[in-house]
């Protein structure tokens, strides 16, 4: 079901639009897209490239940002950490502003406690390096993109005796949720736009089943304007001629096969395990906990910290929009309790929510 | 979240390496990338590489960020 393409030909937008509306009309019908990665959403909503498109052709947005289905349960974990003495939270700045039950971490950081924004998981190991009497908590959110690098920083603490760094995971892995989406029948799905960046890690043979099993085309796209729209172009090809394979257009990135070393380190370093998504439930083995020999480093069970699924805002929407089946405009909140300065849920606070990235770049179209 | 992107490795030590991206300087863990040398360009993200590219990888990427992608018309563009 794959087959090795040439690198994609270099062709003007201009001349990929003319025959994506080509390609689009020879369908006949209307088809539905989702892009699954979240830099894929902003960059289509960036570039216009939702306007361009033949209006047969609509792009819906997957459960591909991390921060977004982050389950409420976790926030709020995070927060308890946060108030413990002692305790440092190191975590990216997508977290921070996300709301949990009662408050977020940002509230919590204006209150005195101590959180820290990091560029890289190592960052958290140097703090807890270089103060050993903090006990640093790393929120371990993201997928197999962000996997390799928190595995790497726990070898590294491990090796180097840094006990006091940990780890509290959230991260989770991709096709489960992408099977889970193909095989219901709430939103329907004529081709997916896979994740780039995990793709690197995970090879595109991780989603080819989709193609195989569910007769779904698949391509890899990469995340500049030209990149997505070989990709549409690509996956109009695929409809219209009635094949389902799994291609590859980030061909700069993603091969086949994936990163060997960056696999291996995941598998060292963690063990799958069931986990909680925002807006899909509990997927059995779409999450990755730390394994037994580095309990040491393992914040929910040094912690003693248990993750129990709690209720969202009331009418926040934000599992609705994950799943594709509600397009972020059509949420009671959207643009008048929910703004990005006020966001009810984390689809409007990630620069990578769908709802955020509709609110910034999707004024005109709403109007 | 899981944005990356291409850097030049301008000095290699051990397990880290300094990569710029257009002329931003960072410090990044190499250990995922085997072989790493100056001169190369790495997918960079979260601080760790995660990909060598190849000179043809650089050269599409650069034309693509740099303007220079076919215009319409373009006889090379085909």
């Amino acid at each position: 079901m794959w087959e090795t393409k040439p690198r994609p030909k270099r062709e003007s937008s201009a001349d990929l639009l003319a025959h994506i509306h080509q390609t689009a009309q020879a369908i006949g019908r209307a088809v539905q897209l989702m892009e699954v990665c979240g830099t894929h959403t902003v960059a289509a909503f960036r570039s216009g490239l939702r306007d361009l498109l033949p209006p047969s052709v609509s792009l819906i947005s997957g459960p591909g940002c991390p921060v977004c289905v982050t389950p409420p349960s976790y926030i709020d974990a995070a927060i308890e950490l946060s108030r413990r003495p002692g305790v440092t939270i190191a975590t990216f700045g997508d977290l921070v502003r996300v709301p949990g039950t009662f408050s977020s971490l940002e509230q919590e950081r204006a209150a005195g406690a101590d959180v820290r924004v990091v560029y890289s998981p190592m960052d958290a190991v140097a703090i807890a390096r270089e103060d050993p009497t903090r006990r640093v908590v790393f929120l371990g959110v993201g997928f197999e993109t962000t996997a390799p690098g928190i595995a790497l920083a726990v070898r590294s603490a491990n090796g180097n005796m840094v006990d006091n760094f940990t780890v509290l995971s959230a991260l989770k892995t991709m096709p489960a949720p992408m099977r889970v989406l193909a095989a219901g029948e709430e939103v329907k799905v004529d081709g997916f736009i896979c994740p780039g960046h995990v793709s690197v890690v995970t090879g595109a043979s991780a989603f080819s089943f989709l193609a195989e099993e569910f007769g779904i085309p698949c391509v890899v796209a990469g995340f500049e304007d030209i990149d997505l729209l070989r990709g549409i172009d690509m996956l109009l090809a695929q409809i219209a001629e009635g094949r389902s394979r799994m291609e590859i257009e980030y061909s700069r990135a993603v091969r086949w096969e994936g990163s060997r070393a960056a696999q291996s380190v995941i598998a060292e370093v963690f063990e799958p395990c069931d986990t909680e998504w925002r807006g899909l439930g509990v997927i059995p083995d779409s999450g990755l906990k730390l394994r037994p020999q580095f309990a040491e480093h393992n914040a929910a069970s040094r912690f003693g910290v248990e993750l129990t699924s709690r209720h969202t805002s009331v009418g926040c929407r934000c599992g609705d929009v994950l799943r594709g089946v509600l397009a972020p405009p059509e949420c009671p909140l959207f643009d008048s309790r929910c703004t990005p300065a006020t966001p009810m849920g984390p689809c409007m606070v990630s620069s990578e929510g769908s709802c955020a990235a509709f609110w910034r770049y999707g004024k005109r179209r709403r109007k | 979240m899981c944005l990356a992107v291409p850097a030049e490795v301008l000095t290699v030590n051990g397990d880290t390496a300094v990569v710029s991206l257009y002329g931003a300087l960072r410090e990044v863990n190499v250990t995922l990338v085997e072989g790493v040398s100056v001169g190369d360009y790495v997918l960079v993200h979260a601080g760790f590489a995660l990909e060598r590219w190849t000179a043809a990888d650089v050269e599409e990427w650069k034309m693509i960020m740099e303007g220079n992608w076919p215009d319409v018309g373009d006889e090379t563009a085909s």
